[in-house]
């Protein structure tokens, strides 16, 4: 009789074991009866004192924060979980990167203009907000930071090709893309060894939001093919590399890093928060050899900064919005850029003196919290994304240039680039 | 011809009635059926909820038009499957998976019975050179081809700045296809020949004693002696050792996702060398794309079984 006793229990184990793994997440009360908001973030929000803050002034309130280290598992969870059905936190965050697979599921968001709290008018730059409204006029989400654009260069190489050096007379050099491209050639003409710019996906990208239409028309048709100025870009892009203006890297690849040290190109489109990227890879040894400029070609530029949106799934969702809204007042954000470096998106902390008054020691000491202000208020318009934009950008587009560096044809590449964004957006 | 049985055969079951068992023997005769059952039960129960359902539902899914967060996914039957026989990138990527899979399995199988050869020579330290070649397998995998992706860097690689001390022109590892095949699979050589030369080498020392001597008797030299004892009598862990590396050559995937410098999953600028399994992974997670994904599962599975199955007779008709 024994024996079999024991292999009941065994069974009961196993199945115990497969049963846990099933188990749901909490209703959303924690057991003191206070309300429980869950939020989820990535990178660096700078939100941890804000948490402390808000619970002392709402005692019925219980923050938990999920952290996690980069946006990319966070969004692969934000979509699985929407897919799912369950299991997201009561306020999620979404970077700008991802945010057309998120407006692509804009259903299964709260509409924050229905169920948040009055929110003052022109709280943000407008299209900061833009870019998260839906076609309908839905607001899925409350914006935080953003990465308006500058141009990084080497002061040193400049003056070595002849080319003005000092912040206020590079700015001719970077009035547009024309003289930019122009000022590149004379550049590599002079300086052999060093290219112009880093890689052809980063100048193109900058260059291709700034157009009025992208990848898709606001109807959600597809125009890679049928839209001129995507062409035309593509060209003057792939014949600065044929003249060898790029160095030819990967952004982001242990050879980038290695050109930064080796000083391989002269000029990076920089968002604000690529002047700590240029910091940490240049390195000591190159240190007062770069510096910034309020000036971009054709005007201004944005690339990164988050929104908080909340999901349908969240059970106390209006809580959730109450939070995000105070979370995202300029009082608040400018304390969390005090704690982080994360640049506001509110138009009242892009005037704030602790912004104003930030400084780069690396970039000599310039004003770079008033710099990125002014960049920041260049942006016109955003570009209208459609369901697979990012997709577009990320998987097609930018491996068809590093394609084109590395000797492919450019009318090849690009008949490929097309015929992959088709696939994307099928 | 059943009917014409003799009755004899039937040992009387069928025709007399019995009659019940007491309520304690029948409870026994449970026992005696059940319990075995459910001493495997655990197995199976976990084998069926993490090994059988996922593959049974992959292949449901994969009937299905099914993006991640569809609400009701559209049946489209073999559809998914019609659209992966018409698609060029998967048919690369089933190339690249082949030539990786040659460039790494064949030279790596070789050059470990060459290891284990020598390691079963009477050497000085003996247990240090073995511990020494199974240290690239303990090694983390994702350092190791995070070093390897330098080593093979185009522009500023260890590997064509000697290439370039010989006086050969840099490689582009990333851009070539063959090349970036070769980068791939050295890795892999890397971590795997050490592991299966220590299973050929238990084999060998299995080897009973006394043929070698008959052998050395009859006059065989030692290479004699390799190719007419070693080599046959290795020959189930040799079907082993390939059938292994063939079923994680044809699922190669994580050195080819970490070789992409920015760490994509296209594998390359014009997919040189994507995988099956990274084909499947940019499907899933970030065209989102799961009915699609789980044809190529289906697909990949079948190779991979057709693959083992022809590799496990080849070997068994080569190694006599």
């Amino acid at each position: 009789m024994r024996h079999r006793r024991v292999s009941v229990l065994i069974c009961a184990a196993v199945s115990a074991v497969v049963m846990t793994a099933c188990g749901s997440g909490g209703s959303g009360q924690s057991a003191d009866g206070k309300t429980e908001l869950t939020i989820a973030t990535f990178n660096e929000f700078g939100y941890e004192e804000l948490f402390k803050e808000y619970e002392a002034a709402h005692p019925d309130i219980k923050i938990t924060q999920r952290k996690t280290g980069q946006g990319q598992p966070h969004h692969q969870n934000l979509f699985t979980k929407l897919g799912a059905g369950s299991g997201l936190a009561d306020i999620e965050g979404v970077e700008e990167g991802y945010l057309s697979q998120v407006m692509a599921k804009s259903g299964q968001f709260n509409d924050l203009n229905e169920i948040g709290p009055k929110i003052e008018d022109g709280r943000w730059l407008d299209w900061k907000t833009q870019a998260i409204t839906t076609k309908d006029g839905k607001l899925i989400g409350y914006g935080t930071d953003i990465g308006p654009l500058a141009m990084c260069y080497r002061k040193d190489l400049f003056e070595q090709a002849g080319l003005p050096s000092d912040p206020e007379g590079v700015k001719t050099l970077f009035a547009t893309w024309d003289s930019y491209f122009a000022a590149g050639d004379q550049f590599i003409a002079k300086v052999p060894g060093v290219a112009w710019f880093d890689s052809a996906a980063q100048v193109y990208n900058a260059m291709h939001n700034q157009l009025e239409t992208g990848y898709y028309d606001t109807s959600d048709k597809l125009v890679v093919d049928t839209n001129p100025d995507i062409k035309k870009n593509w060209d003057t892009v792939a014949a600065a590399v044929s003249k060898g203006q790029s160095a030819r890297l990967v952004a982001f690849s242990p050879e980038w890093n290695t050109g930064f040290k080796l000083g391989k190109f002269a000029t990076k489109t920089c968002p604000s928060w690529m002047l700590g990227v240029v910091e940490s890879q240049a390195g000591a040894e190159n240190a007062g050899k770069w510096a910034v400029t309020d000036a971009f070609p054709n005007g201004g530029g944005n690339w990164g900064g988050s929104y908080l949106t909340v999901p349908k799934q969240s059970k106390n969702a209006q809580k959730a919005a109450e939070l995000a809204a105070w979370l995202t007042q300029p009082e608040q954000q400018i304390k969390a850029f005090k704690a982080k470096g994360t640049f506001p998106s509110q138009v009242k902390a892009l005037d704030a003196p602790e912004l104003l008054e930030q400084t780069n020691a690396y970039f000599g000491d310039v004003k770079a919290g008033e710099l990125f202000a002014t960049q920041a208020k260049k942006i016109k318009a955003a570009q209208y994304k459609g369901p697979a934009d990012g997709q577009i950008q990320e998987t097609v587009f930018s491996p068809a240039l590093q394609s084109i560096e590395q000797g492919k044809n450019a009318e090849e590449a690009w008949t490929a680039a097309v015929d992959g964004a088709k696939k994307a957006a099928k | 011809m059943t009917a014409t049985l003799p009755e004899v055969e039937d040992r009387g079951r069928a025709n007399t009635a019995r009659p019940r068992p007491p309520r304690r023997h029948r409870l026994s005769n449970l026992d005696a059926k059940v319990s075995p059952y459910l001493f495997v039960a655990p197995f199976f129960v976990l084998f069926g909820a993490i090994g059988l359902f996922p593959l049974l539902y992959t292949a449901y899914v994969s009937l299905f038009d099914w993006e991640v967060g569809d609400d009701e996914p559209a049946f489209i039957g073999l559809e998914n499957f019609r659209t992966l026989v018409a698609d060029d990138q998967f048919w690369n990527a089933l190339f690249n998976t082949f030539s990786i899979f040659l460039l790494s399995s064949a030279p790596q199988v070789v050059v470990a019975v060459v290891i284990a050869a020598l390691l079963n020579a009477n050497l000085r330290a003996r247990t240090g050179w073995r511990m020494g070649v199974l240290l690239p397998y303990v090694a983390s995998l994702v350092a190791l081809t995070i070093i390897f992706g330098n080593l093979f860097g185009p522009q500023y690689g260890l590997v064509n700045d000697v290439l370039g001390l010989v006086g050969i022109e840099p490689i582009d590892w990333q851009a070539s296809t063959f090349g970036s095949h070769v980068a791939i699979a050295s890795m892999v050589n890397w971590r795997w020949t050490g592991y299966n030369a220590l299973i050929i080498l238990a084999a060998m020392q299995a080897i009973p004693r006394d043929v070698y001597e008959a052998a050395v008797v009859d006059g065989a030299s030692a290479l004699r002696q390799f190719f007419s004892i070693t080599l046959p009598m290795l020959k189930p862990t040799l079907i082993f050792v390939i059938v292994t590396s063939t079923i994680g050559g044809l699922q190669i995937f994580t050195e080819p996702k970490l070789f992409e410098p920015a760490g994509g999953s296209g594998g390359g600028t014009e997919h040189q060398y994507q995988t099956v399994v990274l084909y499947l992974y940019q499907s899933a997670f970030q065209g989102l794309d799961l009915g699609y994904a789980s044809a190529i599962a289906w697909v990949l599975f079948l190779i991979v079984i057709a693959v083992a199955g022809l590799n496990f007779l080849i070997t068994r008709r080569a190694v006599r």
